[in-house]
């Protein structure tokens, strides 16, 4: 039976079932960044003072609902998207089970439609934290479970389809660099799963009234063990992303494939402990946990982005010189493709990661001066630099990319789409650095009004605290509507897109297979080792001398902001 | 210069480093990348927490 169709642009492999996966996951994902960008445009208009939209019952329902549908459901269902194309498409080899694909999307569908029913039901305004004792419906609980249990598969499907490409010799020596990133976020999201699964199973029961009792600071522990590590499995895909996308906007290859791995492998051994800066103000954890947890495991992972933050530019500054772009120290970086929103969506991803997402998580990290800001806006600020413009801008950027390669369909509005990266990154750049100075000063996050009027024991922020939280939101709102933008053009596409294939219909757009005759009987041919490096080639940072300019940079603004939080820290905290 | 005699296949049968083998095996890495975490976050903490003194 035909199974195997080859783009006839790219040359890439989809194996049928695989195809039409990662389109419903690539969709469900896309409805779910809906839903989120919609509710967190309310979210900004309510925690910008001067407009204060929504009463408070509606906006903790609204908060909630924003953050589970952006950094579970969004988030997720696009990473099983990530899965797929990393195993099926790139080893050019058949998916493993894809029935049980199916179940994966279906139950992860149903968990999120019932999670979101709940939460607008009124009746689990309880945050994506869900705190116990605060307690959801049950139905809140046992959607997030069936979300949970549905990616799980997800990530066995993903580990099926290495066994059996390496059974069918798809490839020859080495799985390529990019599924070894999605590797290492498929055994993240393993992690991540089964902390879910210890503590939201008994929670359900306990919503149900079949266990009387659930710790509080036992919930904490565990639960953050899903809560920031689902967040890791978006770094190691968007990771991955950076270097699918360098290699096919450019042609760039690794500065050195030891080097990358290694760096996954320090994922994979130590990102995930990260989640205890979560804990760090809690009482009944021993310093050495939290300091063995931070400061020394949580570091070693922070080199290991350092390595991908130096490694993916490198790559892309090589590639260009080898075209001939070598005047000066950066040419190589003014004459890349900026207007194509593939390469510009991933360099501000990949440069706001760096600058606002890893040099912030390290602060936090840091047992002393994340007193200065812990539970305040600068937290929303850190993981919107990570997740949005990290993550997000980088899935927006292979979802550009695949909308022609995979959907067969033309974007709509190429003009629009060359402006949305800047649109989208810039509204959530400001957004970001003003939380952050708003954090600083102590603006609380969650809390619904800033004046706390009516409160038993009143506090005064400064003025300049409403005038950050304003600028934010107006950043918000840019971002918002650049997010409305990539789903104009990207769904517009799939459904108004010229047909590059005459058979991409709506169906097809959706999840349907293309007609029978674009798909082959014939295996596609073996993928063959990477080709050995040209002579001369080196792997030092000086091939790449704009990078590493750019590197330095990035460490002289660490070094610099890491000063002034303890010099912060030593003003507001005075022990003499 | 000299020659090492090599036997027919031997080119076939490169030895594999270790930190390669690993690598290349995902079901090692998974089971690394959730022991650790298991370990010294989870377990970690939760023998802290049942250590706690019940309050009288």
């Amino acid at each position: 039976m035909a199974q195997f169709r080859t783009c006839p642009d790219t040359g890439l492999y989809f194996h049928k079932s695989a195809e039409s996966l990662i389109k419903a996951n690539a969709v469900a994902a896309a409805v779910a960044l809906l839903v989120a960008g919609l509710l967190g445009l309310l979210v900004v208009l309510t925690r910008w003072q001067a407009v204060h939209l929504l009463p408070a019952d509606q906006f903790y329902m609204a908060l909630t609902a924003h953050g589970i549908d952006a950094l579970i459901f969004w988030i997720i269902f696009f990473e099983m998207a990530v899965l797929y194309v990393a195993s099926s498409v790139l080893l050019r080899c058949r998916l493993a089970t894809p029935a049980w694909g199916w179940v994966q999307f279906l139950l992860m569908l149903v968990g999120a439609v019932m999670t979101n029913v709940a939460i607008f039901q009124g009746s689990s305004s309880v945050m994506m934290t869900s705190y116990v004792p605060m307690q959801a419906a049950p139905h809140f609980y046992l959607g997030l479970i069936l979300f949970a249990v549905g990616a799980l598969i997800g990530c066995f499907i993903f580990f099926g389809t290495l066994v059996v490409a390496k059974q069918e010799k798809s490839y020859e020596g080495s799985i390529p660099l990019v599924t070894f990133g999605a590797v290492t976020a498929a055994i993240i999201a393993v992690f991540t799963i089964a902390s879910g699964a210890i503590i939201l199973i008994p929670t359900f029961l306990w919503s149900i009234g079949y266990i009387a009792h659930i710790d509080a600071e036992m919930y904490r522990v565990v639960w953050w063990g899903m809560g920031h590590s689902s967040q890791q499995i978006n770094v190691a895909a968007h990771v991955a992303i950076w270097y699918l996308i360098a290699g096919l906007v450019f042609g760039a290859r690794p500065m050195s494939e030891k080097v990358s791995r290694g760096a996954y492998l320090l994922y994979i051994l130590f990102l995930q402990l990260a989640c205890a800066h979560h804990i760090l103000v809690d009482p009944g954890i021993s310093a050495e946990w939290k300091v063995f947890n931070t400061s020394y495991a949580m570091y070693l992972a922070v080199l290991a982005s350092m390595i991908h933050g130096l490694t993916v530019p490198g790559s892309i500054e090589v590639a260009q010189r080898g075209k001939g772009f070598n005047n000066g120290l950066f040419e190589w970086l003014r004459k890349a493709p900026w207007e194509n929103p593939v390469f510009s969506s991933m360099f501000i991803s990949l440069v706001t990661f760096g600058f606002l997402g890893g040099i912030t998580g390290v602060v936090m990290g840091t047992e002393q001066i994340n007193l200065i800001i812990h539970n305040t806006i600068y937290v929303p600020a850190h993981f919107h630099a990570t997740v949005v413009t990290g993550t997000t801008m980088a899935f927006m950027a292979v979802t550009y990319f695949l909308i022609p390669v995979l959907f067969r369909r033309q974007m709509i509005l190429p003009g629009l789409a060359k402006l949305q990266p800047y649109i989208f990154g810039g509204g959530m750049t400001i957004l970001v650095l003003f939380m952050l100075g708003a954090g600083t000063l102590g603006v609380s996050r969650r809390h619904w009004d800033m004046d706390f009027t009516g409160a038993a024991l009143g506090f005064d922020y400064p003025g300049m605290a409403y005038t950050l939280m304003g600028i934010g939101a107006f950043g918000g709102v840019i971002g918002v509507i650049g997010g409305g933008i990539f789903l104009l053009i990207t769904v517009g596409s799939l459904v108004f897109g010229k047909k590059l294939e005459p058979s991409a219909g709506l169906l097809q757009s959706f999840g349907f297979p293309l007609a029978a005759s674009c798909y082959t009987d014939k295996r596609p041919e073996t993928l063959p080792r990477a080709a050995p490096l040209p002579a001369g080639h080196h792997t030092s940072s000086f091939e790449a001398p704009g990078t590493f300019v750019l590197a330095l940079v990035l460490l002289v603004t660490f070094v610099v902001y890491y000063f002034i939080n303890w010099k912060y820290l030593a003003s507001v905290w005075q022990l003499s | 210069m000299t020659e090492t005699s090599k036997k027919p296949g031997e080119d076939q049968e490169e030895r594999i480093p270790a930190m390669q083998s690993l690598l290349d095996n995902p079901f090692l890495l998974l089971f690394i990348g959730v022991a650790m975490p298991t370990v010294f976050y989870i377990v970690w903490g939760i023998m802290e927490i049942v250590t706690i003194p019940v309050a009288p």
